[in-house]
């Protein structure tokens, strides 16, 4: 089998050494499908929906625990301050639902997108804050409360909505997704982890006290309330707490590879329903 | 362990005390510290340009500068050795996972 | 500024289920901030629920509660549409309540 590998990546130098792309060149939809399909075969038990409800798609026992815990769920002050804050108009008198499509409501799915015109993708903390600045306001910190609280809220109006990530026909958006798959598998850290470490081959194992969730719809329950935090996290605080945990230091919240990420990682969960808000130990 | 072994060990142990006892080691000592923790600085700067700093490696640089600052040189340098080995470890780590990470892609 | 406290309480047959959640820093007064300064004790010292003039529950809280505390129990004797009564002080002399009805 390595011998195999070995073969073949010598085979790739020689035949396409002018181009690194070229090896690469599997089609994204085929890879999200693989990706897809190896979460469907590692734990036929679980079905497709579920895996967006991360650790407790994994353990019988923290499910009946957390679905009692939904009756009143932690994330609920976040929730509402969320809604609160949405409707408040800037003090130009625009608002949030100004700054995207449907007003903001049921979008979570298309985020992170593939911006055109800046050539670069913006995931949905990216824009509030773009919307924010846009009409002459401080932007938010992407850790804190007020960006978690929003984000709770705009995934709120969008639970259940199969994500919907496109991945339009541009080398760069092409080359973002390559960059967040890259970064997905690379190890780093002094404990020389990469995400896939844990979350493809270790799903369902714990950690520590924890139980590892599935890469399968990781995102899609995003903002989350942990337990261990003792309030919400965004998508950037998972990220970067994520990276110190190996023991590396985290890039700036919001970074080009962390937004990649994001991208790659929601895309291949395509079709997995948002599930947002979530709640997690 | 038989009597050989233990007398060729003792006089090992002997000759390495020797050898290290005629190594200036204490002789300024800042400029030691001064030059290990400007390596240490530039390799995990290096490490920075990969996008790959360790949360060790900046503990060890802090540490460095903590002792160096309460006059304990011979602790600052160690531990300045010890952040310049760290971020050439996270160095390594990026470069060779620059082909690496596929070994574990899901196609 | 919304209540602190969010309850909902349901009869069923002869008992009714309550479950309250309640928005409360509850600091210990062992934790340091980003600056190094002890944070001050502050947390709810008592919880009450009253129904009908009468209490069903109370709660005698210290620093030992988590943030945000939820808790639930269950008691006997009310009727759909009667009201909950809700009140929490904590030691800094704060206090807050609310009245639901029952469902």
């Amino acid at each position: 089998m390595m011998r195999a590998a070995g073969l073949l990546a010598l085979l790739a130098l020689l035949t396409a050494a002018p181009s690194t792309q070229a090896a690469d060149a599997a089609d994204p939809a085929a890879e999200a499908k693989a990706f897809r399909e190896f979460f469907v075969k590692k734990f036929p038990q679980v079905k497709l929906d579920d895996f967006v409800n991360g650790p407790y798609s994994m353990n019988e026992d923290m499910r009946r625990q957390w679905e009692e815990k939904e009756e009143f769920p932690p994330y609920q002050f976040a929730l509402d301050a969320g809604k609160e804050m949405f409707s408040q108009p800037f003090k130009n008198g625009k608002t949030y639902a100004d700054c995207f499509d449907n007003r903001g409501i049921g979008v979570r799915q298309t985020y992170p997108m593939f911006d055109a015109t800046a050539g670069k993708v913006v995931t949905l903390e990216l824009a509030l804050n773009n919307c924010r600045e846009a009409n002459g306001e401080a932007p938010l910190s992407y850790v804190k409360d007020e960006m978690a609280s929003l984000t709770a809220y705009m995934a709120f109006t969008s639970r259940g909505k199969a994500m919907d990530i496109k991945l339009p026909d541009d080398p760069r958006a092409r080359a973002a997704f390559e960059t967040g798959k890259q970064y997905f598998y690379t190890r780093r850290g002094q404990l020389n982890f990469s995400c896939a470490s844990c979350h493809v081959q270790s799903p369902g194992e714990r950690i520590r006290a924890e139980v590892l969730a599935p890469a399968l719809g990781i995102l899609n329950a995003m903002p989350i309330y942990r337990s261990e935090w003792s309030g919400m996290g965004t998508t950037s605080r998972r990220f970067t707490t994520c990276n110190s945990q190996i023991r590396g230091v985290p890039l700036e919240p919001q970074a080009e590879e962390y937004r990649d990420l994001e991208y790659y990682l929601s895309y291949v969960s395509n079709g997995l329903p948002v599930s947002g808000p979530g709640a997690r130990p | 362990m038989s009597a050989s072994t233990r007398l060729s060990m003792r006089t090992l142990l002997a000759v390495t005390l020797l050898t290290a006892g005629a190594l200036p080691t204490r002789a300024d000592s800042e400029a030691d510290f001064k030059a290990a923790f400007v390596a240490a600085e530039k390799a995990e700067k290096e490490a920075g340009a990969l996008r790959n700093q360790w949360t060790t490696t900046e503990a060890a640089l802090a540490a460095a500068k903590k002792a160096a600052s309460a006059g304990d040189f011979d602790a600052a340098v160690a531990s300045a050795k010890e952040a310049e080995a760290l971020a050439r470890a996270s160095m390594f780590q990026a470069t060779s996972e620059k082909e690496r990470w596929k070994d574990l892609e899901i196609r | 500024m919304a209540s602190s406290i969010r309850v909902r309480a349901t009869a069923n047959g002869g008992t009714t289920e309550v479950q309250a959640l309640i928005q409360h820093p509850m600091d210990t007064g062992l934790v340091k901030d980003a600056q190094g300064q002890l944070i001050p004790a502050h947390f709810i010292q008592q919880l009450s629920f009253e129904h009908g003039g009468k209490t069903v529950f109370l709660a005698d809280w210290g620093p030992a509660v988590a943030k945000d505390p939820y808790l639930k129990f269950s008691f006997k004797g009310a009727a759909k549409g009667d009201e909950l009564k809700i009140g929490w002080t904590d030691n800094k002399g704060a206090s807050d309540s609310t009245t639901a009805r029952i469902g």
